[in-house]
């Protein structure tokens, strides 16, 4: 008896599992290990709850501090590029992003709203309010006032650059609490860490890649945490969090409509699937009307929230579950007999009436010639649409399909522990876990699509290796520890809910020696010391639940621990190695090593600074559409055309000069008011991407507009 | 055949008008609200059929703030509901303050849209 009070504490602790999962089962191979359980005495449930509150707190302030260094590593792991560089933009689209914050904040929110800039797409001119994500420039403006406000005087360069390092340690806590409602805290944990250092991550969000998808992933991971949250406990309150978060994600990216039709979907999947539930209608409902309000909020948004095919899938649904609402209702309320009366009533009056209904939506969205769906979502429905149709989208090189190296290259180890993790959602099935299940299905088919969105497949890919690796060291670890010598015998599993936990034990006789005595109260059970029935045993005192645990054999437990940890070492460097060698190069700062040392060329900003310094303030550069964002941020003239892309006549113009003989071009210059053209040459240090390597792409897109642009008249054709 | 059907139609709108009857007097003023809130969207929605629709954004915040606090009122009923059984530790007075509060947001960002 007094040994049960002390085999307390070696007692395994009790992860936080939330309420609508059961416990899960842990299916092993032929062994188990049966010990006989013991009543536990009264004395000692004093001992025992004293024990498990400690145990909790310990728990939580481990987490706490686990959490805390993995929001500083997700912040460290991102400052290679600072360290080796300086603290500089990179890249193309930051430098617009840092313009637009630059204005925000020496004018005021008042004047970015209504700001039109008319130092670009001259002489057209751009309506920046409108057609901008403000969510990033917003956040950042914000974090500069406050630090400002505090005396803290950072320059807006330095917010802007850190910008994404900070919101990536928000997105691995996100990440944390979202596997936490899935599957617990220990796979939260893990799934935090995992995606503090994936490389698909650190690749749009290192330390000056101050682009929209440092926020967005972030925001993104944070509405889906809420909508689970919801899910989970139907509560409204939680419900107008979602909807908020959702604001902020529909502020920040145009990769907003990944949620508005997955998080249908998925509610579509419950009702199929038999799991309506009130809570379901709670978790839905209000996002849809109160998030298609916010995102008819944001300008650049506006009234596509109702209009456009992206949204429709909402609409639907939301129509679908109120129907399905009502006939539970009316289910609940009335006889069966009489449930059957009405529904035949209601099909057949009701059929005709949907079908109609259905005949005037369809015309509707068939008489427009894209149906109603942007050029984006339609090239990401179908892949070839952007090569046939829409040149500019086709030529960017980060929406063409990925290759096989690169899902290595981005997420590593993760590939191979999701199908693991995807088996471990199935058991038990939860409406959290189907959600995430469905979250990675459509998730890898676009980043088949585009390899931008690998960017979309990483947290998923890590919330579900979270799950797997949580399992696998969940079982492994159980297996060793309770295969220990010295194991006490007549232990009780207080798991909390004051289940106890019936191990047994049978199949080795020195194991049943380490394990003492068998209870008295099932004597019938000595007997079977051979065989592998894993019948259930009824628990001593009746309680209602009971927990079978299956353990694996000590040698191959512990082998596989260590080969488990290895594999997470191996992520570990690949990681590192990644965001130190690969992804933290600047793009406009450029290094070669030759056999004199190292060589930094930095071309680019002594072109934009000769720009600044020897020309007129009013005089126009033109250049192809990749260096529009950097001239007017760094070099601060007119542009012709920039990044956006939004005109595509403008660009056929600029690529119909760079494609036309001397003359031809001088006069579509000339009639654009140019004063400047800016060339990238890279011949001479072997700088692939340069103007001469693009140049394909101008002849394409200026001739898609102007047809005397020929594109067989610029290529050798060698077969003859 | 349409003679049962009528007799059906019959026997079943007078068994949901029993069933009906049995709902308590709180979820029934819930109901009437409901029913209130969807009556003034219809009413938009038709006049925008005869009016025309500029300015946009004013029939669309109009007629969403409508449906709005109607979903808002069923999940209020939904929790509020003796009968569900996910819900019975759920205090009334919080799920009132939950639809009080996601009505003033809602109606927040509905007079920031009105125009």
């Amino acid at each position: 008896m007094t040994s049960t009070a002390s085999s307390n504490s070696k007692l395994p602790p009790k992860t936080s599992v939330p309420q609508s999962t059961q416990y899960h089962r842990l299916h092993s191979l032929n062994w188990t290990i049966n010990w006989p359980s013991m009543a536990a005495p009264e004395s000692s449930t004093a001992t025992t709850a004293v024990n498990n509150t400690l145990r909790h707190a310990f728990g939580n302030v481990l987490s706490f501090f686990i959490l805390l260094l993995i929001g500083v590593l997700a912040f460290s792991i991102r400052l290679f590029s600072v360290i080796k560089y300086e603290s500089v933009i990179h890249e193309f689209d930051p430098y617009f992003n840092y313009r637009v914050t630059q204005f925000l904040s020496k004018n005021g929110i008042y004047e970015f709203w209504n700001w039109f800039d008319d130092r670009t797409w001259y002489p057209l001119g751009r309506v920046i309010g409108g057609t901008v994500y403000p969510g990033l420039t917003l956040t950042a403006g914000t974090i500069w006032w406050f630090l400002n406000s505090l005396n803290i005087p950072l320059s807006v360069e330095t917010v802007c650059v850190f910008t994404a390092p900070i919101f990536s340690a928000f997105a691995s806590w996100a990440t944390y609490l979202l596997t936490k409602e899935v599957k617990g805290s220990g796979a939260g944990l893990t799934a935090a860490a995992l995606l503090a250092m994936v490389p698909s991550y650190i690749s749009r969000s290192v330390a000056g890649s101050y682009d929209n998808e440092a926020v967005a992933i972030f925001a993104l991971i944070f509405t889906f945490y809420l909508y689970i949250k919801t899910l989970n406990m139907g509560s409204l309150f939680y419900a107008t969090l979602n909807a908020l978060s959702y604001f902020y994600m529909v502020c920040s990216w145009g990769g907003y409509t990944f949620i508005i039709n997955l998080i249908p979907m998925h509610v579509l999947l419950c009702i199929v699937t038999g799991r309506y539930c009130p809570r379901l209608y709670i978790a839905y409902a209000p996002l849809v009307v109160l998030g298609t309000v916010l995102a008819a909020l944001v300008p650049i948004v506006g009234f596509n929230a109702v209009m456009t095919s992206e949204h429709f899938a909402s609409f639907l649904v939301f129509i679908v579950i109120h129907v399905v609402a009502l006939v539970y209702y009316i289910k609940g309320i009335l006889s069966p007999k009489m449930f059957k009366v009405a529904v035949t009533l209601v099909v057949s009056a009701g059929l005709a009436v949907c079908c109609a209904m259905m005949a005037v939506l369809i015309a509707l969205v068939a008489s427009s010639p894209t149906k109603g769906w942007s050029g984006r979502s339609l090239s990401l429905l179908d892949p070839t649409y952007a090569s046939k149709y829409i040149p500019i989208i086709a030529s960017v090189s980060e929406h063409q399909p990925p290759t096989w190296p690169s899902y290595f290259m981005d997420i590593n180890v993760l590939a191979f522990l999701v199908p693991a993790g995807i088996i471990a959602c199935f058991s038990p099935l939860s409406d959290a876990s189907s959600f995430v299940v469905l979250y990675i299905v459509t998730s890898v088919y676009f980043s088949g699509v585009m390899v931008r969105l690998m960017l979309v497949l990483a947290p998923a890919a890590c919330i579900l290796s979270g799950i797997a690796l949580s399992q696998a060291f969940d079982v492994l670890a159980r297996s060793i520890k309770f295969q220990l010598p010295g194991f006490p015998t007549n232990s009780e599993v207080d798991a909390g809910d004051s289940n106890p936990i019936t191990v047994e034990a049978k199949n080795n006789a020195p194991k049943t020696d380490k394990t003492g005595e068998p209870s008295k109260d099932r004597p019938s059970r000595k007997n079977k010391k051979k065989g592998k029935e894993q019948a259930e045993r009824p628990s001593v005192k009746g309680k209602p639940e009971k927990k079978r645990l299956l353990v694996l054999p000590m040698g191959a437990s512990i082998l596989a621990l260590l080969l488990l940890v290895l594999l997470s070492a191996f992520y570990v460097v690949h990681s590192v190695w990644a965001a130190a060698e690969a992804y933290s190069a600047p793009s406009i700062v450029l290094t070669s090593y030759s056999h004199d040392g190292l060589h930094v060329f930095d071309d680019f900003r002594e072109a934009y600074a000769w720009l600044s310094h020897n020309t007129d303030v009013d005089h126009k550069v033109a250049s192809w559409w990749d260096y529009g964002y950097q001239t007017t941020a760094m070099a601060n003239r007119t542009v012709i055309v920039d990044n956006n892309t939004w005109n595509n006549t403008h660009i056929a113009t600029v690529g119909t000069a760079m494609s036309s003989p001397e003359k031809a071009a001088w006069e579509i210059f000339n009639s654009l008011d140019v004063k400047y053209v800016l060339v990238v040459f890279g011949g001479l240090v072997g700088y692939p991407s340069d103007d001469i390597n693009k140049f394909l792409w101008m002849v394409r897109i200026g001739g898609g507009v102007f047809p005397h642009i020929k594109e067989p008249d610029y290529l050798v054709n060698s077969f003859l | 055949m349409a003679r049962s059907s009528g007799k059906d139609a019959q026997a079943l709108f007078h068994s949901l008008r029993t069933a009906y009857a049995a709902t308590p007097t709180n979820l029934k003023i819930i109901d009437l609200y409901v029913g209130f809130a969807v009556l003034t969207a219809v009413i938009q929605v038709v006049y925008m059929a005869l009016v025309g629709s500029f300015p946009f954004n004013s029939f669309l915040s109009g007629v969403l703030s409508c449906v709005g606090t109607a979903v808002l009122a069923v999940c209020l009923r939904i929790q509020v509901n003796k009968e569900n059984k996910e819900f019975k530790d759920l205090a009334p007075e919080r799920a009132f303050a939950d639809f009080v509060l996601c009505n003033l947001v809602l109606h927040l960002v509905i007079m920031n849209f009105l125009g």
